[in-house]
């Protein structure tokens, strides 16, 4: 294990570890987080990339306050993309955890010895695959909303205009139960067909509307990792679902981010767990 | 495939007519859609490391933070409205961190 080493400025470095992938032609003039130049450090068939960051703004206790920052995060979060898309363009690509950081080339070449045969697995399993986002929200207004017989009669009779307003309020509201109902059945018919046609499926937690910018409400967050061979009978099932109930939404193609979130554990070759 | 077992794009320019049906351009992905699979995606290693968030209740609580700042702290309702039946909200359930 390596110590920090100081930068130029005094501060110790660490270094930011975005991805792993085999051997090959590394992309040039690529940067990272903080403008930082990425590079390539290699170790038995395989390549780690890393660019440098400061210490004074990675360390642990400056990431506890960083991460409330949700500017910071973006910035984190982009860079971090960018570069693994550059490398996942490029060939096979395990993209590790966001803000991974070690203190020396030789502490990542120890990983890459260590862990390479996990590595290699990884990498074979998402060679030449993609990475689909699908999105499902409830849809607010049915397309062809049905006329109902009961509220259009419903202010004749001996009902007064508060008894009224209470049993239509009721009646929606059973009505938005059942078109959530529906929407939450159509969402599963349709992962369960994509996951068909995938190599592997995986859901995300559904988004927040505050974050997601929609205020419908999200009723899938999928991601599946496809073969290109069927990537057209993905978009077939796509094609066949928005309907009165679903609004649908593809996002990608991803990096594999979503199917290589395995746990290494590095003191023990070999372990995946 | 097209019946007669011809692909209707190369295979290249499958993608390319997904991607375009989603109407996402690259540039402009979402942080929401980025934050789910770099959160809860890409490989974690643990033991060695010097330091990491790779601890996801770090990551919760931070976002529960951001969330927080976002918009108020108003529950979410599926249904989109607030004040709906609110007393039918899922209970939290024990040991769920608050």
């Amino acid at each position: 294990m390596s110590e920090s080493r100081p930068a130029a400025n005094g501060h110790p470095r660490g270094l930011y570890l975005y991805a792993v992938t085999p051997e090959g032609q590394p992309p040039r003039n690529l940067r990272g987080v903080m403008d930082a130049e990425v590079r390539p450090v290699p170790r038995g068939g395989l390549v780690a990339h890393v660019s440098d960051v400061p210490l004074d703004r990675f360390g642990e206790e400056p990431l506890r306050r960083s991460l409330e920052d949700l500017q910071w995060v973006e910035e984190v979060a982009r860079a971090h993309h960018r570069v693994v898309e550059t490398l996942a363009a490029a060939g096979p690509t395990a993209p590790v955890r966001l803000v991974t950081v070690y203190s020396g080339e030789e502490q990542v070449r120890d990983l890459l010895d260590r862990l390479h045969d996990d590595f290699a697995e990884i990498l074979s399993r998402v060679a030449g695959r993609r990475e689909w986002g699908v999105k499902a929200y409830l849809r607010r207004q049915p397309a062809t909303p049905e006329p109902s017989a009961t509220t259009t009669t419903a202010t004749t009779g001996d009902e007064n205009p508060g008894m009224a307003y209470l049993r239509r309020k009721k009646e929606n509201l059973r009505g938005r139960e059942d078109l959530w109902r529906a929407a939450a059945e159509r969402a599963e018919r349709l992962h369960a067909e994509l996951a068909r046609v995938a190599v592997a499926s995986r859901r995300h937690r559904p988004q927040d509307p505050k974050l997601s910018g929609r205020s419908e409400a999200m009723v899938l967050n999928g991601a599946y990792l496809v073969d290109p061979a069927r990537e057209e009978e993905l978009a077939a099932v796509l094609g066949g679902f928005p309907d009165r109930f679903l609004d649908v939404e593809l996002t990608g193609p991803w990096a594999p981010y979503s199917f290589t979130s395995i746990d290494l554990e590095a003191s023990r070759s070999g372990d995946t767990r | 495939m097209t019946p007669g077992g011809t692909p209707a794009y190369l295979p290249e320019r499958r993608g390319e007519a997904l991607a375009a049906g989603g109407r996402l351009p690259p540039e402009r992905v979402a942080l929401v859609d980025l934050l789910d699979r770099l959160l809860a995606g890409g490989v974690v290693i643990t033991g060695d490391i010097v330091l990491s968030i790779a601890d996801i209740d770090l990551v919760r609580i931070s976002l529960r933070a951001l969330l927080g700042s976002v918009r108020g702290t108003e529950p979410f309702d599926p249904l989109g409205e607030p004040d709906a039946e609110s007393g039918r909200r899922r209970p939290r359930q024990e040991g769920e961190r608050g």
